[in-house]
């Protein structure tokens, strides 16, 4: 591939590029549905291309083919220098990427079971197993699981000398219960809706056992048929599970703090951010109780790799220190602009898409509580678990979040099952009301792939650690 | 695969693909299914370009079937070697895949279906017309004071299904898009056209409706959460065809009990004055003449004055449902969902949106909506935010910008309060295409307000 990317890189500096950078990627993905019985679906889907980006008068140019013939890769290279050149007619602000980057190395995620050798009538039957557990539960009227794996081969060069090499893995799998009731329908899924999905191999269907879960999964979404309502428009105190409290974070955190974002390039879509440049360094934007790094060095996680789209080395980077905010996710463009050291998170989702700034794994720091002590802890409150339903406003401020499950909390107790529970709120109210994180016992990275950002859309996968927590005075139920 | 000199590989070359992958695969039935995106996008923000895109992104599925076993598999790869060995991984996973009871086997051809109309100039459009059109719209919010975002899109794409039972449908498609955002210090205005032919995008007129809205949007007041009647511009409309669309009028969603029309056709479920229908061969929206299994779309009348209709089937759910197949399949991985209706059309009113202020006494006019989800799939209870541009009404007029506010709202119980629609309608929506009009709701439910 090394050729193919000098090709293109040659091609794109005879057009008369200022800088160019050509990746390959060629990347094979599975995925298996069991829905009610049956196999619903089984596919396999490759994809092989080459993107190159080229800079001329510091504007940017980009195009993609999947062609990899010699004629294809010169005809991209010099499309990219031309569109170049047409960004550069329109005036405005030229890109300045500092530093030279031209590493060179390899990277390969760590797997102990290779998920494309795992003979697919065993991921079938296990499936089969946790669907037939889940439909024994009566009132169950749909049963799914789904398993998918996935490995990117990557080849990045740049006109500075960069060549890196990375193959990377993923897993992902969930089951999920569907009970339908007169006028109600209620979900409840296992390890996380949307499927939990890890940088690893066949492992993580290992590691969690969804046929032993899957009675309980179906049980709890009957029940959640005749649970009583969550209350409505009251202010208590909040305790989310892991899995709600990364994705509060991916969606409070990890967007706003897109340096991109900040400097206003979403504004036609995905929107801006309330983490404005004079808020580096000056916003409490949490309790002194929250710490969150941006780590993509985090072994197995989902937003891991050794380089980023720009061949930078992955790193882990203090984004909010004892509840200051000190950091943004950064690209060299955005860095460079912004004069901080870049932290390495450009990527793109394919070989047909530029590198955008994406979240890796934003991760807080656990604390030392047990779950079993913070809800002894609480008086009075609701306890949270597993998303059903996200959004959040364009700069990132009002959000509400709704859950699958809930638990009324009495006198330090678990009581009663709820359903239909929201809570909503501010951002940095909602972050300096945390009083407590349990300790790394109850800490999972969660792997989330169904982040959304860009103009064409592309779709990041991204880690997130997290532990249960609580937070005071919470505004819980809008539902009628 | 060589272009026939228009960037397309056109529908000769495509069908002696086609057949001959069908000619080559060892399963008993196959069906393989060509999309090829030419797709190019510049797109600005603080008034200048940062991203200026093209791609060739080819696909071709292949759907292999032995018996009741089925398997499917897909690649970027179009070369001999590449097709064969998709064909091959599709009939491998096939012959491992248990049985599937439910699989009712390849449908039967119904003829040929029509093409969809096509500009070649949008797919051929240069970067320079491209970034012409965003120069343009950067130079009006210049003007005004404002700092403009956005994105000039062409595509082309070719679109082709055949099986081995005789089924063969192509089409090329084209479109073109724009949006622009305005912004201030604190408000944009915001405005998008979308239509088959880049020449039939009037930048111009969508760059001041921008720089309008974005000009009145600046030092929004707050207003508290409650309920008010809204006036809702047919981008913020969009969002409710889409959901009712994906929520309730789709196979799936019927026969797992998740819609509200499952076992109500014939009932009036939304207000008299709201009619919805699916159409795939309209040039007024994003038409598809076909579906993704090679079968004509069939025009569903989904709510006719009020009342539950048709919904959308593919082979797979018609079987289930015992009805017949009308031809709404997706492709590759959204066909999870089931089949839905993507070409949806509300019935235009006689208002505009001009009376339907004068007539409102207390109300908000929104530009439209924000990271908008379920929070009830049955009841269609969705949350969101409005978006650049949200205005108060008193005593039938504009009387100056607000804050962004959260709504948490059953979209069904909105389409029972419509109380004026407007005249002219405005094609928007990504995936499932909506030509929708401007509606009057009384009621509408705003549970919070951002700072």
């Amino acid at each position: 591939m090394k050729e193919l990317i000098e090709r293109a890189l040659n091609t794109a500096a005879a057009r008369g590029s200022g800088y160019a950078d050509a990746r390959v990627v060629d990347a094979a993905a599975e995925s298996l549905t069991v829905k009610n019985g049956q196999v619903a679906a089984v596919s396999h889907n490759e994809s092989r291309g080459i993107g190159v980006r080229a800079l001329v008068n510091g504007a940017w140019g980009f195009a993609g083919t999947a062609d990899l013939s010699p004629t294809a890769i010169d005809r991209a290279a010099a499309q990219a220098v031309d569109i170049a050149r047409a960004s550069a007619s329109v005036p405005g602000r030229r890109a300045d990427l500092g530093p030279a980057v031209a590493h060179q190395g390899r990277y390969r995620t760590p797997i102990e079971v290779d998920p494309f050798a795992v003979p697919l009538e065993e991921k079938i039957a296990l499936l089969l197993e946790a669907d037939r557990e889940m439909r024994g539960v009566e009132g169950v009227k749909t049963a799914k699981g789904e398993m998918v794996w996935q490995r990117e081969q990557k080849y990045f060069g740049n006109s500075e000398g960069a060549y890196v090499e990375q193959e990377l893995y993923e897993t992902g799998c969930d089951i999920e219960a569907t009970a339908v009731g007169e006028g109600e329908v209620q979900n409840r899924s296992y390890p996380n809706s949307f499927r939990h999905q890890a940088g690893c191999g066949y492992e993580l269907v290992q590691r969690y056992d969804m046929v032993g879960n899957a009675r309980r999964v179906g049980e709890e979404a009957v029940a959640l048929l005749t649970a009583r309502q969550c209350p409505q428009d009251i202010v208590t105190t909040l305790i989310l599970d892991s899995s709600q409290l990364a994705l509060q974070i991916h969606e409070s955190c990890g967007h706003p703090i897109e340096l991109d974002r900040v400097y206003g390039t979403e504004l036609d879509f995905a929107g801006g951010s309330f983490l404005s440049l004079d808020r580096l360094n000056t916003l409490r934007y949490g309790s002194d109780l929250v710490s969150i790094y941006a780590d993509a060095t985090i072994p197995g996680a989902l937003g891991s790799f050794g380089y980023d789209d720009e061949g930078v080395p992955a790193q882990r980077a203090p984004i909010v220190k004892d509840g200051l905010l000190v950091g943004y996710l950064t690209s060299r463009e955005f860095a460079q602009r912004l004069g901080v050291p870049n932290m390495g998170a450009a990527r793109a989702s394919g070989w047909n898409r530029i590198p955008l700034i994406r979240m890796t794994n934003i991760s807080i720091e656990p604390g030392n509580w047990t779950l079993a002590d913070l809800i002894a802890d609480t008086d009075d409150g609701i306890y949270m678990e597993t998303n059903r339903s996200w959004s959040i406003d364009d700069q990132r401020l009002n959000f509400q979040f709704g859950t699958q499950v809930a638990y009324e909390i009495k006198g330090g107790k678990r009581g009663d099952l709820l359903k239909n529970a929201t809570y909503t709120g501010i951002t940095p109210q909602f972050w300096n009301s945390m009083d407590a994180i349990c300790n790394r016992d109850h800490y999972t990275v969660w792997g989330l792939p169904n982040c959304g950002k860009g103009v064409p859309m592309q779709v990041a996968h991204t880690g997130h650690g997290a532990a249960p927590a609580r937070f005071r005075n919470v505004r819980v139920g809008v539902v009628k | 695969m060589s272009e026939q000199g228009n960037g397309l590989l056109g529908r000769e070359a495509v069908k002696r693909l086609l057949e001959g992958a069908l000619r080559r695969s060892p399963a008993e039935q196959t069906e393989v299914v060509l999309t090829y995106n030419r797709s190019a996008l510049t797109r600005f923000a603080d008034s200048y370009i940062h991203q200026n895109v093209a791609e060739e992104t080819p696909s071709l599925t292949v759907r292999a079937v032995f018996g009741k076993r089925v398997g499917t598999a897909s690649t970027a790869i179009l070369d001999d070697e590449g097709v064969a060995r998709v064909l091959e991984q599709a009939a491998t996973i096939a012959r491992l895949a248990p049985e599937n009871e439910d699989f009712p086997g390849l449908p039967d051809p119904a003829g040929e279906p029509a093409q969809a109309p096509y500009s070649a100039a949008t797919v051929a459009a240069s970067p320079e017309a491209r970034a012409g059109a965003a120069g343009l719209i950067c130079t009006l919010a210049r003007e005004a004071g404002l700092r403009a975002s956005g994105s000039v899109t062409t595509t082309g794409q070719e679109i082709a299904v055949a099986n081995s039972r005789g089924v063969f449908a192509y089409t090329a498609l084209s479109s073109a898009a724009i949006v622009a955002v305005a912004t201030g210090e604190d408000g944009s205005g915001y405005a998008q056209e979308q239509a088959l032919d880049l020449a039939a995008l009037d930048v111009e007129a969508a760059a001041r409706r921008a720089v309008n809205v974005g000009r009145r949007a600046q030092r929004p007041a707050a207003l508290p959460p409650g309920e008010y009647t809204v006036i809702l511009q047919p981008e913020a409309v969009a969002d409710i065809a889409m959901f009712l669309s994906l929520l309730g009028f789709g196979g799936q969603a019927v026969y797992e009990g998740r819609s509200f029309v499952a076992g109500k056709r014939g009932e009036r479920v939304l207000g008299e004055n709201v009619t919805i229908w699916d159409d795939g061969s309209d040039p007024a929206g994003q038409p598809l003449p076909f579906d993704f299994e090679g079968l004509p779309r069939q025009r569903l009348s989904l709510i006719e004055r009020g009342v539950a209709g048709d919904i959308a089937l593919d082979s797979l759910y018609a079987h289930k449902l015992g009805l017949p197949n009308n031809g709404h399949a997706l492709p590759g991985a959204a066909a999870s969902v089931g089949p839905i209706p993507i070409n949806v059309f509300i019935a235009p009113g006689q208002a505009t949106v001009e009376e339907m202020i004068r007539s409102t006494d207390r109300g908000l006019l929104v530009t439209h909506f924000h990271y908008t989800r379920v929070v009830h799939p049955l009841h269609v209870i969705i949350t969101g935010m409005t978006r650049d541009g949200t205005f108060q009404i008193e005593h039938g007029e504009v009387t100056g910008p607000v804050k962004n506010l959260r709504y948490t709202q059953s979209y069904l119980e909105a389409l029972r309060r419509v109380e004026a629609i407007g005249a002219a309608t405005r094609l928007a929506g990504e995936g499932i295409a909506v030509r929708v009009p401007a509606l009057k709701i009384g009621g509408f439910a705003f549970t919070g307000v951002t700072e």
